[in-house]
């Protein structure tokens, strides 16, 4: 592994996670808004994992674990939660939906 | 080889992820962000992780995005969307703007600092072993140092299936269409003789 290779995995997750922030902030769709949370939670992950690499640590990748656990369960709320409101107002999107109570 | 493996698989990851960002049709998007998935997974088999590699397809390209989609052909709304006008006035911009100041300010740490960027103990945990394999490490460390993580998950993923059963339920007050009213309760008789009052 070339010195710098770490450095690069590093770069590449700052830039993936800057690219779903600004999708989560663009985009309207609900359904795109939670793609673009799991690109921030993937660039997260991949910085985990060259975090453990760079120090030599099993924990990175332990933590990535529960990070995918948590993210999967956040997919089940939100798609839920999306499901319900479509329900209601099938045409809302993501400004119209700023009262919960529907 | 691995530097070569690198820049392919950014190069997917990063074209995956505008495509996500940028698409209009939530179908071509939720596609887009499989690639990006498959571009992370094998940059974790570039970093030696192989169990969090296949957990990457299988739970995220699996389980996740055929959720996503799923949902998107069950609601419907797979078709394109409007992306040229803009709901709020430059909201856009300072989007990009934030975007652009959060990678930038990143950056600017992993440029400078290098490898000094990164910092703490090494190997506090347990040094990665060139000798047992990868997953045999990572369920030994689950079910010891983060075991109480571990139940906690379990808890945490029993709410999430309950809360998505509550919140999926149909409410009582709620009829995707109303049904017309019965004749006989607002006291007019019945047009047609049910088979029942034909048989007496």
């Amino acid at each position: 592994m070339s010195p710098n290779l770490p450095l690069a995995y590093l770069a590449l997750s700052a830039i993936l996670f800057a690219i779903g922030g600004v999708g989560l902030l663009v985009r309207r769709n609900p359904l795109v808004m939670i793609m673009c949370v799991e690109l921030m939670l993937n660039a997260v992950n991949l910085t985990f994992v060259t975090f453990g690499r760079m120090l030599d640590d099993i924990a990175g990748q332990v933590i990535v674990f529960f990070v995918m656990v948590v993210a999967a369960a956040e997919v089940v709320i939100g798609l839920a939660l999306i499901v319900a409101m479509a329900r209601r107002r099938p045409e809302a999107n993501a400004d119209d939906l700023r009262l919960l109570r529907g | 080889m691995e530097t070569l493996v690198f820049i392919v698989c950014a190069l997917i990851v990063l074209a995956g992820a505008i495509g996500v960002v940028m698409s209009r049709n939530p179908v071509h998007a939720a596609l887009s962000l499989v690639a990006t998935l498959f571009g992370i997974a094998v940059l974790f088999l570039n970093l030696g992780a192989q169990l969090l590699a296949v957990v990457q397809v299988i739970v995220y390209t699996g389980a996740i995005v055929v959720l996503i989609l799923f949902v998107l052909m069950l609601l419907g709304v797979d078709e394109d969307e409007d992306l040229d006008t803009e709901p709020l006035v430059g909201q856009r911009i300072v989007a990009v703007l934030i975007g652009l100041l959060l990678a930038g300010a990143v950056l600017a740490v992993i440029i400078i600092g290098k490898d000094a960027a990164v910092t703490g103990a090494r190997s506090a945990t347990e040094a990665i072993s060139p000798t047992v394999t990868n997953i045999v490490q990572i369920g030994r460390q689950l079910f010891t140092t983060f075991v109480f993580p571990l139940e906690i998950t379990a808890g945490l993923l029993t709410i999430a299936v309950v809360g998505a059963v509550v919140l999926s339920r149909r409410p009582k007050d709620l009829q995707p269409i109303p049904e017309p009213e019965s004749m006989t309760e607002l006291g007019d008789d019945p047009l047609t003789i049910t088979t029942e009052e034909a048989a007496h």
